[in-house]
């Protein structure tokens, strides 16, 4: 056992697989560069050295490279792809969602794409276009999984699930999570640390997690969110609300089951997303609670999200874009007593 | 095993009755939808049957090609039989995706043939991470990337054609530069419309060929694939050709000048192959006629056989999603 952060434990997760799969390799701009950063958030840092000939550093073309990977999965290979900022897909969508999406369907079953694409997401005091959630635009996308990994246990699990499925995953990581260090360390960093076992693990990719039990409210998060919704149900728990946390963390598929085993228990349910609430995750969890197990509701569904904006620079102004612990206190407590 | 040599009767035979068959069967195809019998939209490829055919008779049977929405002559000269491709342009459940591809996405991976990407330049990315794949395992295949003149204008040929060169990847570029993408005349959107120029931009090679000449295409294409196997690639191949019928189903080509029309007709590479194989000496007009004769009878049976094919069974909407 030892305690890793979500970088230490993907670039461990990553050696692994390349160590056990020769069909693994990564893909990405300024992944691998002697004396470079490994990746905008260190996590491929000293892979190159380790993998020679493995870690390919591409020219600044997002959509080129996820091309490349696209194309390398149907032959055979299983690419990480490292997209720097998630922001940048939407120059990638094309390969993704036209290519690797439908490859399999369009060939009647005869092609499989097991490749996975990394990205950091959240808005970090970077403005508006290295900042967007961008889960939301990938989860209608069939043919597409998309993960959210918000501790480094699962980080490594998942990333390792992925690499091993024979599918295209969608695999988003927050940059206030990673919890680098140095010269890469983000302000307004939360701890995402985890033990991590020392022989092999994976985390299936379908499955969303109950970080805490409770009995009055249900409460629905995932990467950043998930942590706030944890420290809201802390102060909850003082004021005598207890609330059960779920890391949703599958965004596609998303699991019901475990989801609605908690919502016939509380009867009440709280989705928190970062990302504008307008055609978001949160909506289409709605949608799907209501078909499942909209019976059970005793009160009708909240949503905390973000402003129908883009991400705004100034610090006041982003801390009032993302949503944050107050705002999730406040919607329980006014769920609860509903 | 080397491409028999340019003089063998039989691998002569064989080109022109390779692009007869192209022909036919778009003819074919054409007058079936015309005719409302088949489903969907189609992209036609009558007058370019010696860039397919001429490309892909370079290839060996492990090597793959890419194509676009105009590939039907790309899979029935990469070994796509007749019958899996009517079937398939009738939503049959035998076609080669099993009608869930059609038209645009034509492809059998046994066959050394991956869908047709019908986003315009979207497979040259693509074939050049199949490239990739093939030199980090160390197999000796190529990639033949088929794509038109419309598709330089895209950034994915800049962000492919510029990976492949960097990494020297296996992939031969095929331009057939048929002048117009869909409608809009290649000199109203590029200064400069010798596409093979660009490949010394990116630091490879390139060369512009008759893409109505099959032997030209041909011998063009061996060099390429020995280049590419070699490890000398990526070679970029501007093949120049001319499409006979419409962009799409319903595209009259008013935009089409008469005259140039009919300049690019009288060098159709299906007649101008038959005039050179007759001039041989050893190839009569009766052998051209068994030629056309075998390849309507072989299509006449497709499509009956495909008319009759069973459709997918409604449960197969949502197979084949995952893997």
């Amino acid at each position: 056992m030892k305690r890793q952060g979500i970088a230490e434990a993907l670039r461990d997760g990553i050696a692994e697989e390349m160590t056990r799969d020769p069909a693994v390799f990564c893909i990405g701009e300024d992944i691998g560069v002697p004396g470079g950063w490994g990746g905008a958030f260190t996590v491929t840092l000293g892979l190159a050295e380790k993998f020679p000939g493995r870690i390919i550093d591409t020219p600044i073309a997002e959509l080129g490279f996820t091309g490349i990977a696209v194309g390398a999965a149907m032959m055979g290979m299983r690419p990480i792809a490292d997209m720097q900022y998630g922001d940048f897909l939407f120059l990638a969508s094309d390969q993704l969602i036209n290519n690797a999406a439908k490859m399999r369907y369009m060939s009647g079953g005869m092609i499989k794409v097991p490749m996975v694409m990394r990205a950091p997401v959240g808005a970090t005091g970077r403005g508006s276009q290295h900042a967007q959630s961008m889960e939301r635009y990938f989860i209608g996308v069939p043919g597409l999984k998309v993960v959210a990994i918000s501790t480094a246990y699962d980080a490594k699990g998942m990333l390792k699930a992925a690499v091993r499925d024979d599918n295209p995953v969608m695999f988003f990581e927050h940059k206030l999570l990673y919890g680098s260090k140095g010269a890469r360390a983000e302000p307004g960093a939360v701890d995402a640390t985890s033990d991590i076992p020392e022989e092999d693990y994976v985390v299936p990719l379908d499955r969303a997690a109950v970080r805490r039990e409770g009995t009055e409210v249900t409460i629905l998060g995932w990467l950043l969110m998930a942590h706030f919704a944890l420290a809201a149900a802390k102060e909850l728990s003082a004021e005598g609300i207890e609330a059960e946390i779920i890391d949703v963390r599958s965004l596609s598929p998303i699991d019901y089951e475990t989801i609605g085993a908690s919502i016939r228990k509380t009867g009440r349910v709280l989705i928190v997303e970062e990302g504008p609430k307008t055609g978001g995750v949160a909506a289409e969890i709605a949608a799907g609670i209501m078909e499942h197990c909209g019976e059970s509701l005793l009160a009708p569904i909240v949503r905390v999200a973000s402003a129908d904006v883009p991400v705004p620079f100034s610090p006041v102004l982003e801390n009032a874009y993302r949503p944050d612990v107050p705002r999730i206190v406040e919607a329980a407590r006014r769920l609860a007593r509903s | 095993m080397n491409a028999p040599a340019k003089d063998d009767r039989e691998f002569l035979l064989g080109l022109h009755e390779r692009m007869v068959l192209i022909r036919e069967f778009e003819d074919r195809v054409k007058f079936l939808f015309l005719e409302g019998t088949m489903p969907g939209t189609i992209h036609q490829c009558q007058g370019q049957e010696a860039t397919a055919v001429g490309v892909c008779a370079a290839l060996e049977p492990g090597d793959f090609i890419t194509s676009t929405f105009r590939g039907h002559g790309h899979a029935l000269a990469k070994g796509l039989t007749v019958q899996e491709m009517l079937d398939e342009l009738f939503g049959a459940r035998t076609g080669c995706c099993k009608g869930k591809g059609g038209s645009m996405h034509m492809g059998n991976m046994d066959k050394g043939m991956v869908p047709g990407i019908a986003i315009v330049a979207g497979g040259i990315p693509l074939a050049a991470g199949m490239a990739l794949a093939f030199k980090l395992q160390r197999r000796p295949q190529v990639v033949a990337c088929f794509f038109g003149d419309g598709a330089v204008a895209e950034g994915a040929f800049h962000e492919g054609v510029n990976m492949a060169a960097i990494w020297n990847l296996p992939v031969i570029l095929v331009c057939e530069n048929n002048l117009y993408g869909a409608s809009t005349r290649v000199d109203k959107v590029m200064r400069n419309p010798r596409i093979s120029d660009r490949a010394a931009s990116y630091g490879f090679r390139g060369e512009t060929v008759d893409g109505n000449d099959v032997l030209a295409v041909h011998e063009a294409a061996q060099r390429a694939v020995a280049e590419c196997r070699g490890g000398n690639g990526p070679v970029l191949l501007e093949l120049l050709t001319y499409r006979r019928t419409g962009h799409s189903r319903r595209d009259a080509c008013h935009y089409q000048p008469k005259d140039e029309r009919e300049a690019w007709f009288s060098r159709d590479p299906i007649d101008r192959f038959a005039a050179k194989l007759l001039e041989r000496g050893d190839v009569s007009a009766a052998d051209l006629a068994a030629i056309k004769a075998r390849v309507d009878a072989q299509i006449g049976a497709g499509v009956e056989r495909a008319k009759a094919a069973a459709l997918p069974a409604l449960s197969e909407l949502t197979e084949d999603v995952f893997a």
